[in-house]
């Protein structure tokens, strides 16, 4: 045999997270409860999963819809709520124009509908809460990054969070009154009096791997893919090391 | 089977094309992968296939060049449930690689690897027989980065977490070893056509 191969760049192999692989393989019934509206585009969608077997802040699901004449559609969607014991998941869709699944679930989903779910799926995108954490998300890639800022706050973690995000304007910004200190929000289309109008950029990554917390951040971008190309070049050029960004690409 | 009250799906054709749970993304082409997108020029990239081989070798962007030319039209799919048809890949045979190199009899699986560290384990069945690639044009143009350029492996009959994007080699072995997916809990092989999304499947 040869020596091992080392590749000039390396991504952060493997996984965080061992994945269940009885949790990936099975499709459970999942019960809405109850829908709350973040966005004129955006609403979150509780369900009562009652056999979860849990998850990690930042893993996402499969959901699957079934129409009447056998004809199924699946799709992954990010876990929104912080893990906890209480047998539910949120997720939070964006309603997508000509969408099939996200359509069904704003048009048509009302409290008591059943869906099917499986996963957690990927404990690629994890994070536990071990690690300072640098996050940077648009639009509804915003989803994983609060599961894992809603664990931080719900166990009183110590270990620096910072939320970078990206929006088109105030109204649009998902999960508005629940971001913090944590959080530095940027529009690319209007913004209140006094604060810039424009695409992430430089000067918003720099200040934030200018305060390296000890160990270094490990960072999660999450979004569209062109949004995730821009934000992960922004890291590298600043300086943050590739096998350090985890990213999740909505496609 | 669940019947989703008032879920209809939009209209739709029988596509016997379509592996079950998938749809076609038409002109879309989604990019999914995990890492930063490497910055490697062709001039720095190579290709290298070892491990149970009898005459393990590296190509660089030229020496692969001079390989005679295959090319792919047909469909991919993706496991995140989307499939693209119609699409025109070139490049060269997995064969005329084989050819050179020689597997040894006792190999059974290989290793496909990154240049940015990505891994995936596929059974040798699967690279052989005019079903695998290594792939640097799309529809007539050099392959774009996002999509694995310069060069990216194509078995487009699994799903598409396979075909190894910025394609660094391959090891040949006689064991099956799990890759960078399978160890987060995809499924070994991926065939499309049984949904083998999830280890488990
Ligand atoms: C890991 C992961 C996590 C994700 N997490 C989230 C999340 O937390 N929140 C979220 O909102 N999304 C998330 N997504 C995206 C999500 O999976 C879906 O892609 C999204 O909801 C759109 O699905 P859809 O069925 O509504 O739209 P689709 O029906 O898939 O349509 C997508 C687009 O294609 C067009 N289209 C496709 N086919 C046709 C056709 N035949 N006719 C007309 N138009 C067509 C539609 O008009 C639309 O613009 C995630 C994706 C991944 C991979």
């Amino acid at each position: 045999m040869t020596d091992t191969f080392v590749p000039p760049t390396r991504f952060a192999v493997p996984g965080r997270i061992a994945v269940s692989e009885q949790a990936a393989s099975v499709w459970q019934t999942a019960t809405l409860t109850g829908i709350r509206r973040e966005t004129a585009r955006a609403g979150t969608f509780r369900f009562a999963v009652p056999g979860w077997p849990g998850h990690l802040p930042g893993q996402h699901l499969m959901v699957r819809l079934t129409a009447e004449d056998g004809y199924v559609a699946q799709r992954h969607y990010s876990i929104a709520s912080a893990p906890d014991d209480s047998g539910h998941v949120e997720l939070t869709l964006d309603h997508v124009e000509g969408g099939e699944v996200s359509g069904w679930f704003h048009s048509v989903a009302r409290p008591g509908d059943q869906v099917e779910v499986r996963g957690p799926v990927s404990g690629f995108f994890a994070w536990p809460g071990d690690r300072p954490a640098l996050l940077i998300g648009a639009g509804s890639g915003v989803v994983p990054l609060m599961s894992m800022v809603r664990h931080h706050r719900a166990r009183n973690l110590t270990v620096p969070l910072r939320l970078l995000v990206s929006a088109r304007s105030p109204e649009e910004l998902i999960y508005a009154r629940e971001l913090g200190a944590e959080t530095t929000p940027v529009f690319t289309r209007s913004a209140p009096e006094g604060v810039p109008v424009g695409r992430m950029a430089a000067a918003h990554v720099a200040p934030l791997l200018a305060e390296q917390p000890s160990g270094g951040w490990e960072a999660y971008v999450c979004g569209s893919n062109s949004f995730a190309e821009h934000a992960s070049r922004l890291l590298v050029t600043a300086g943050q090391p590739v096998d350090r960004i985890r990213i999740e690409r909505f496609g | 089977m669940h019947i989703t009250r008032g879920f209809t799906g939009r209209p739709r054709v029988d596509d016997p094309g379509l592996p079950p749970g998938q749809y076609d993304a038409g002109d879309d082409w989604p990019v999914l992968s995990a890492e930063v997108t490497p910055d490697l020029a062709p001039a720095d990239w190579t290709f290298r296939v070892d491990g149970l081989v009898e005459e393990p070798r590296t190509w660089d962007w030229e020496d692969a060049h001079r390989l005679p030319p295959s090319a792919y039209e047909g469909a991919i799919h993706c496991v995140t449930s989307w499939s693209k048809f119609g699409v025109r890949f070139a490049g060269v045979s997995l064969d005329t690689f084989w050819d050179v190199v020689r597997p040894h009899g006792s190999a059974t699986h290989a290793v496909a690897y990154s240049h940015t560290g990505y891994t995936t384990n596929l059974p040798l069945a699967d690279l052989t027989g005019g079903r695998a690639w290594i792939a640097w044009e799309y529809d007539g143009r050099p392959l774009a980065p996002e999509h694995g350029g310069p060069a990216r492996l194509l078995v487009p009959h699994l799903y598409f977490w396979k075909s190894a994007k910025w394609i660094a080699g391959l090891r040949v072995l006689d064991h099956d070893e799990p890759g960078f997916w399978e160890r987060n809990g995809y499924h070994e092989r991926g065939n499309p056509w049984e949904e083998q999304r999830y280890s488990g499947d």
